[in-house]
């Protein structure tokens, strides 16, 4: 096989763009002091009251109730560039086939975007093996046409709505 | 060193600004959103300004606009399932013809070179050819089910009636319409990207395709003709397309859009890490293994996703972005 067809043929070796230099780490903290948050746990918890409250689809509990969504769950991973952060969520669907998993990976985002008062890059994602069609789930609930479109669709937006919706 | 030069902020859209597009002559632009309205802008003395506003087209979210190559028509896709033809014949833009047949959001809308035919895609799965049949009149010349999941993109060849189309089943199609029995056909299948292609777009000579995804990447494409000179393989008379380079290692989230100028050769990329990025094929590149060079990064470009950018069709270096913050701005290149 002829080697110029091999996928890599990259240029980057030596210009690095600038942003990496730094450690991770500082970056991190340095945005979150920013953004008014003490520290990475200081954000996770402050997420984790968003999310805690939603309810569940069919159930009368919340996710909190039935351990969809937990602390540990909840990751702060690097920074973008622009110093915004970038939130790694796992929920787990109470059962491996949940039909309404896609939903609640909805209410998740909508939930957070809503709440919180500064930008923001999410990642949502199924607890790995927790559901028979993670994948797949995985692909469409971090698909921002997708959920621009879910959310105009009348009857999932009262779906997602009616679970996020504050108690009175 | 090269940077990218902030001309203009321009706000007036609520919500999400999916699409920018240039008139053909690079005077004005159109752009359209979340917000289902659509906003021409040239400019008045030094700044750019809302010309006119094109409203009560859509129910949903418009996702993509597309000038006709003569300047005269103004196709508009929407999640609503329809798409739309406006034209100012009457002197003041109008919607005069309506496009319906993909059975929920229409994603990406484009015109042929020769403006005769018209490509829309969808989350269907579909890709639809549509001929202009007459005045303010489309016939569905061909509904192509070749991918497997919603097609994201359509764009065609920049002087041929080749269309590409790019999914979320991770692969871009080529299509052409067969001379013999004047069916519409997939005739490639391109495959290396490992997650949704966003976008896709030519280069001047129709013969590379950029690409973009949400696995970081940027691939270019080469088109092999049968009987090529560099001995690449051809079967059945049908010209192939080979991944002749990679860009990894610099967008850090998703690329939402891709723009290879035709004038000037310049690459914009549009990712979810709210930056710009300028790429050019290296000078001493090998045509079939080519090297590109990131030549500028703008950082903090939006305060949220990029979606969409694009080069003004003169030449002059002009750059539109757009993004879920609402804005759109304009950016000269230069070379500082």
């Amino acid at each position: 096989m002829i080697s110029f067809f091999s996928k890599l043929s990259l240029n980057n070796s030596s210009k690095q763009p600038v942003e990496v230099a730094k450690p991770a780490y500082m970056d991190k903290s340095a945005t979150l002091q920013e953004l008014g948050y003490k520290d990475e746990n200081e954000l996770r918890e402050t997420i984790y009251d968003y999310l805690r409250t939603i309810r569940d689809p069919e159930k009368p509990n919340t996710l909190e109730d039935l351990k969809v969504v937990y602390e540990e769950g909840i990751f702060v991973k690097e920074p973008t560039a622009d110093k915004v952060p970038v939130l790694r969520v796992e929920y787990n669907p109470t059962v491996p086939h949940c039909s309404l998993a896609t939903l609640i990976g909805l209410c998740i985002r909508i939930k957070i975007l809503r709440s919180i008062h500064h930008p923001v890059k999410l990642d949502i994602f199924i607890k790995k093996g927790a559901h028979t069609t993670e994948d797949e789930i995985n692909k469409q609930i971090n698909d921002k046409e997708r959920i621009a479109a879910a959310m105009e669709n009348p009857n999932l937006r009262n779906l997602v709505e009616n679970c996020i919706a504050e108690e009175e | 060193m090269f940077k990218l030069e902030l001309i203009q902020n321009l706000a007036g859209h609520k919500g999400i600004v999916w699409n920018v597009s240039w008139h053909p002559l690079g005077k004005y632009f159109a752009s359209c959103g979340e917000d289902k309205t659509i906003k021409l802008w040239s400019k008045s003395g030094q700044d750019w300004a809302i010309k006119t506003v094109l409203v009560d087209g859509h129910q949903r979210t418009i996702r993509e606009v597309a000038w006709s190559p003569c300047g005269n028509f103004l196709a508009s896709a929407s999640f609503d399932a329809t798409t739309a033809i406006w034209d100012k014949k009457s002197g003041e833009f109008q919607c005069n013809a309506t496009l319906e047949g993909h059975e929920n959001e229409v994603k990406s809308v484009a015109w042929s070179p020769s403006g005769h035919l018209l490509a829309t895609c969808g989350r269907d799965k579909s890709v639809w050819v549509w001929e202009v049949a007459g005045e303010d009149e489309y016939e569905c010349e061909a509904v192509l089910n070749a991918h497997n999941q919603d097609v994201k993109k359509v764009a065609w060849h920049p002087s041929l009636d080749i269309l590409a189309s790019a999914s979320y089943d991770n692969t871009v199609k080529l299509y052409q319409e067969d001379p013999v029995d004047n069916d519409w056909t997939c005739v490639a299948t391109l495959h290396s990207h490992e997650s949704t292609v966003w976008s896709l777009a030519f280069d001047k000579t129709g013969e590379r395709l950029a690409t973009c995804s949400d696995d970081r990447t940027v691939k270019i494409w080469k088109e092999y003709k049968p009987d090529n000179q560099e001995g690449v393989v051809v079967t059945d008379r049908e010209a192939v397309w080979k991944c002749i380079c990679t860009l990894s290692g610099f967008h850090t989230r998703c690329i939402y859009d891709i723009a290879w100028c035709h004038k000037t050769d310049l690459i914009a990329t549009a990712c979810g890490d709210d930056i710009i990025r300028i790429f050019k094929e290296s000078e001493d590149s090998d045509p079939n293994a080519p090297t590109f060079e990131l030549l500028c990064t703008k950082k903090n470009a939006h305060s949220q996703d990029v979606n969409c950018v694009a080069w003004n069709p003169s030449g002059n270096q002009e750059l539109l972005s757009c993004s879920d913050d609402g804005e759109i701005k304009i950016w000269k290149f230069t070379e500082a």
